[in-house]
């Protein structure tokens, strides 16, 4: 009986494995250059990781179709984690030691990607991650870098906007996420900096379905204005429950706000909501003697082409890793991983996605202030903010 | 002989797969199945307690989650700044403590792994001990509610509290050195003898599982599945007997979270959501219940299936479905022996 | 405290409550037919606002909303006779563990369909920024539309299992399954229209919550765990007593947020109702002999 039913459960799971394990394959012959991919494709991190994978797979095809990488073709072996960190250092282990990849772009998430940093570091893969906290380069390590902006710039952006309203008192709630604290953490490190007092920080659940209650304390607390930093859907909810508590004060919100379909869930509530972030979602509206233009209108028009979505400042991230990788590759005319880690740290005025990165060896992330702008919500679409 | 056929199965994968699969040149196949074990010793724990007590409980990965954060924080917690105190004089002076270097190069001061190691699954017994009295009193759903809610009252402390990392969770946690020499790390050149300790755990586990089903409390643990009334009746002392043996479950749980918290080198709040406590729970149903051979090898396959990612995005999904093909296919998946 | 911030959070609770109640309901049907909880119910809400969202942009909102409410029903009932009923025998566990099994599919299968990016219903009267006013206090007209919904529910099924004859007939199969049978009633028919009620009425919750909670693939997950914390609170098996512990547990979260942070909120629901369990170990309005009645 038991070796029956255990039997029978191999033949399913055989089934069922055989069906699913059809790998990434890469066009063209040849030697391929590897590179590993690990996003939180789905679980809770995949409002993230979903737009990274999609603008991964779209991005090596466009670099095989026009040549590769040094006239190699380019393998991309992506792995859903999941936005668990268990599983990102399963994954990192099975690309660093089975498949010897070239480097991994991703993780995600802060967790995952300070969880396999050491075995990046030890593994001698240059790892090029798609999370945001800063102890994943600080303290600097040679295989390791980032290429989502820092948090500091982003809450310096909003405190400079701030300065120039004339708000001195605020209050900051944000997702209980590894992005929502990093967020908070800068938010009242550089407070005092800006004259700005922070009269109420708080962090709600991510998975929150009305914020209601804890607006109320935030209003109670007698704040000018309101910083919520998440990524979740809840950004939509907080700006809905302020309208319907009748809350007058100026929201802002983070760059995870970056993302058209918030707008839509928040309907007119989205209206006058201030947030800085790079300048993909503005790509059309830019100066044409900006040096990302071109870049930036290519990559929105091609994902909503291909994916018939809006592309978001983190699917960015992921043509970021993408098109440094190359460059370094190629400057270092080697996939050797010192000579790539080195070739990164030279790249300097590289004009990618998130702005325009120059590193170090003191920075691996390579993006200075004027990467980020503040836009602005107005008639349901995203606008640069015009500085008052 | 037969009911110790499993644990010499695996005592002798333990030592004869590593020269196998390297032979076979699939020896990174080594990581998965190492980790895949660890959490076969927490299903394993679980299948005590919901096959022969028949007590769920839908809070295993809480209790594995409290071993590998207590031993994560102990072991990584920096006693530098506070080693003019007394008692980290007095544990540096009794050797309990471990030298090193953090991040960022300045040397570190811990508490040396087997100390954190013992107190992380001490605390999940204390817990255990706590959380059981009064739960165990509960029946039916009532029990998988309470149970489920502990498992999620652990998640949200753990992803709340910024000393254990907040959603981010705990890495840089230490090797651990069981013996001089052997380490538990997740580094290549530690990867066979890493697979051979965590199968000899594995089948360590196994051993006392099996000898105490069939052993006097194993028998009263079964008069206590069939009929609590009954049991209580005969002279079982079914309130304690549920009570130790939802205690020994958790200790299973809290040693496969101390050993992969320092396998990985980290934890992150994941590890206490309640999807993986539903995971343990499924992994002892599809292993039949009452089956500890059963649950063992549903236990290492599926982890060992997910931690390879060979379902890709679509991991949940096989799961779900599998969990109900498993249901409707066998017959021998009963609630009660 | 002033007056109208004690009102606002105790809006807020209302907030909360009506939303758990909602779900909760769902759960006692098909505990009081099976004896089982139906892990996927939080799914039901789910797929209604989904399906929902999904054709509000081709239909009036009504009808978009009556044809969620249609196809989730038939999803119920489909669960129901495709699978449930031929697992039935093995005993309850695993039935439980085949719903649990089925939530993760229908969720998984709701990511392939639909995506991870969220969605929303119309308000059904006003805008995202409409808002009324009590005494200082604001909130959303969506909240009396969910309160009415919740109530109206209520009703009907009290009405449902009163007065009409399938009512008692399924009440009479509930309560002793081969005495109704004898009595000419199909227990097999019984169970599979307690899954298309509980079905339909997770869709009802699902569609009236949409508008303020927003909904997406994942959403059902904690709105079920919530509403078997909620129903678990009030004791399996009596929807009143459903609504009743929601409210009060909505009340609880609100104005915990004055001490205690909104990520805990959550723990702090928990912990109460482990408290309750504990002193009452068949819910705050459950009676000892109903718990022992549904036994595994």
């Amino acid at each position: 009986m038991r070796t029956e039913r255990i039997a029978k459960i191999a033949a399913f799971i055989a089934i069922a494995s055989s069906c699913l394990t059809s790998a990434y394959a890469a066009p063209g012959g040849g030697d391929p250059i590897k590179i590993g991919a690990i996003f939180s494709v789905t679980g809770s991190a995949a409002y993230l990781g979903a737009p990274e994978e999609k603008t991964a797979r779209m991005v090596v095809d466009d670099i095989n179709k026009s040549g590769g990488i040094m006239g190699r073709q380019v393998k991309l072996i992506v792995k859903d984690s999941g936005g668990s960190s268990e599983k990102a250092i399963s994954f990192a282990k099975q690309l660093i030691d089975e498949e010897e990849v070239a480097a991994i772009i991703g993780p995600t998430t802060s967790g995952e990607s300070l969880a396999i940093k050491d075995l990046c570091i030890k593994g001698k893969t240059p790892l090029l991650s798609c999370a945001s906290a800063e102890t994943i380069t600080s303290p600097v390590s040679k295989y390791v870098f980032k290429v989502a902006p820092k948090d500091n710039y982003i809450a310096e952006w909003i405190y400079k906007t701030m300065n120039q309203l004339g708000i001195k008192k605020i209050g900051v709630i944000a997702s209980n996420t590894g992005f929502g604290n990093g967020g908070k953490a800068q938010l009242e490190k550089y407070a005092a900096q800006y004259g700005i007092e922070i009269a109420i920080s708080e962090a709600y659940d991510a998975n929150a379905t009305d914020l209601s209650a804890l607006l109320t304390k935030v209003n109670a607390a007698g704040v000018q204005a309101v910083v919520n930093w998440s990524i979740e859907p809840a950004q939509a909810i907080v700006a809905k429950n302020m309208k319907q508590l009748k809350m007058p004060q100026q929201l802002f919100q983070s760059h995870g706000f970056a993302n058209i379909k918030y707008v839509e869930a928040a309907g007119a509530a989205a209206e006058g909501i201030i947030f800085p972030c790079g300048r993909l979602i503005v790509a059309d509206q830019l100066p044409d003697s900006n040096p990302q233009k071109k870049l930036l209108v290519k990559y929105s028009s091609d994902y909503k082409a291909a994916y018939k979505e809006d592309a978001s400042t983190f699917g960015g991230h992921a043509y970021d890793t993408l098109y440094i990788l190359k460059a370094a590759i190629e400057a270092a005319k080697s996939t050797d991983a010192d000579k790539v880690a080195q070739a990164i740290e030279n790249l300097k005025g590289f004009s990618g996605d998130g702005g325009v990165f120059s590193f170090s060896g003191a920075d691996h992330n390579g993006l200075q202030m004027d990467s980020i702008e503040m836009m602005i919500v107005k008639d349901g679409k995203f606008a640069l903010y015009a500085k008052k | 002989m037969r009911r110790f056929a499993t644990v010499l199965l695996i005592a002798v994968c333990a030592f004869a797969l590593p020269p196998l699969l390297t032979a076979l040149k699939a020896a990174f196949l080594l990581t998965q199945l190492t980790m895949a074990a660890y959490y076969a010793l927490a299903s394993l724990g679980l299948c005590a307690l919901m096959g022969y007590a028949g007590q769920i409980s839908m809070g295993q990965a809480g209790f594995f989650a409290i071993g590998g954060y207590a031993s994560a924080y102990l072991s990584t917690r920096n006693l530098a700044a506070a080693s003019g105190d007394p008692l980290v004089g007095g544990l540096d002076a009794l050797g309990l403590l471990s030298r090193g270097a953090d991040a960022y190069g300045n040397p570190s001061l811990s508490l040396s792994p087997w100390i954190a190691a013992l107190c992380a699954i001490l605390l999940a017994i204390l817990v255990a001990v706590l959380i059981g009295i009064p739960v165990l009193k509960l029946k039916g759903h009532y029990l998988a509610m309470a149970t489920l809610g502990f498992g999620i009252v652990i998640e949200k402390i753990a992803r709340g509290t910024p000393a254990l990392g907040g959603a981010d969770g705990l890495s840089c946690v230490p090797a651990f050195a069981l013996l001089p020499g052997l380490e538990v790390t997740g580094g290549r050149a530690a990867r066979a003898v890493n697979f051979t300790i965590s199968w000899v755990v594995l089948a360590i586990g196994l051993l006392a599982l099996v000898n105490l089903v069939n052993s006097r409390p194993g028998r009263a643990l079964r008069a206590l599945h069939d009929g609590e009334e009954a049991a209580g009746a005969m002279g079982v002392d079914t309130a304690r007997y549920k009570l130790n043996v939802f205690v020994l479950g958790a200790a299973y749980a809290a040693v496969a979270g101390v050993l992969l918290t320092h396998y990985n080198g980290s934890i992150g709040p994941g590890e206490a959501n309640a999807m993986k406590s539903v995971r343990y729970v499924a992994i002892v149903a599809v292993g039949g219940m009452a089956n500890l051979s059963g649950t063992l090898a549903a236990g290492l396959l599926l982890n060992f299936l997910s931690l390879r990612g060979v379902f890709g995005s679509l991991d949940d999904l096989v799961f779900g479905v599998m969990l109900v093909a498993v249901m409707l296919l066998s017959p021998g998946v009963r609630s009660r022996r | 405290m002033r007056a109208e911030l004690f009102l606002q959070y105790l809006v807020s609770g209302l907030i909360y409550g009506s939303i758990y109640a909602a779900v909760a309901i769902g759960f006692n049907i098909i505990y009081n037919a099976t004896g089982i909880i139906n892990f996927a119910q939080g799914e039901f809400a789910m797929l209604g606002g989904m399906i929902a969202s999904s054709l509000a942009s081709r239909l009036p909102l009504a009808l978009a909303m009556a044809a969620a409410v249609a196809a989730t029903t038939l999803v119920g009932i489909g669960m129901e006779r495709a699978f449930l009923r031929r697992i039935a025998r093995g005993g309850v566990l695993k039935m439980i563990i085949a719903t649990i099994g089925l939530s993760i599919a229908i969720r998984e299968i709701a990511l392939l369909i639909w995506g991870e990016s969220v969605r929303t219903l119309p308000f059904f009267s006003g805008t995202e920024v409409s808002s009324v006013g009590i005494a200082g206090a604001h909130f959303s007209p969506q909240v009396f539309w969910v309160l009415g919904v919740t109530a109206l529910v209520v009703a009907a099924l009290t009405a449902f299992f009163k007065l009409t004859l399938i009512g008692k007939a399924m009440r009479g199969c509930s309560a002793n399954r081969e005495g109704a049978s004898l009595c000419g009633i199909d227990p097999d028919l019984m169970v599979t229209l307690a899954f298309g009620l509980s079905a339909a009425i997770g869709a009802i919750a699902g569609c009236a919550v949409a508008p303020l909670t927003q909904t997406h693939y994942a959403i059902g997950t904690g709105l079920g765990i919530k509403g078997f914390t909620v129903a678990a609170f009030g004791g399996l098996g009596n929807s009143l007593a459903a609504v009743g512990a929601g409210l009060i547990l909505g009340m609880l979260e609100s104005f915990s947020i004055i001490v205690v942070p909104e990520a805990y909120k959550d723990v702090v629901s928990i912990v109460v109702l482990l408290a309750v369990l504990f002193a009452k170990p068949s819910g705050i309005f459950g009676s000892r002999a109903a718990g022992a009645l549904k036994d595994y």
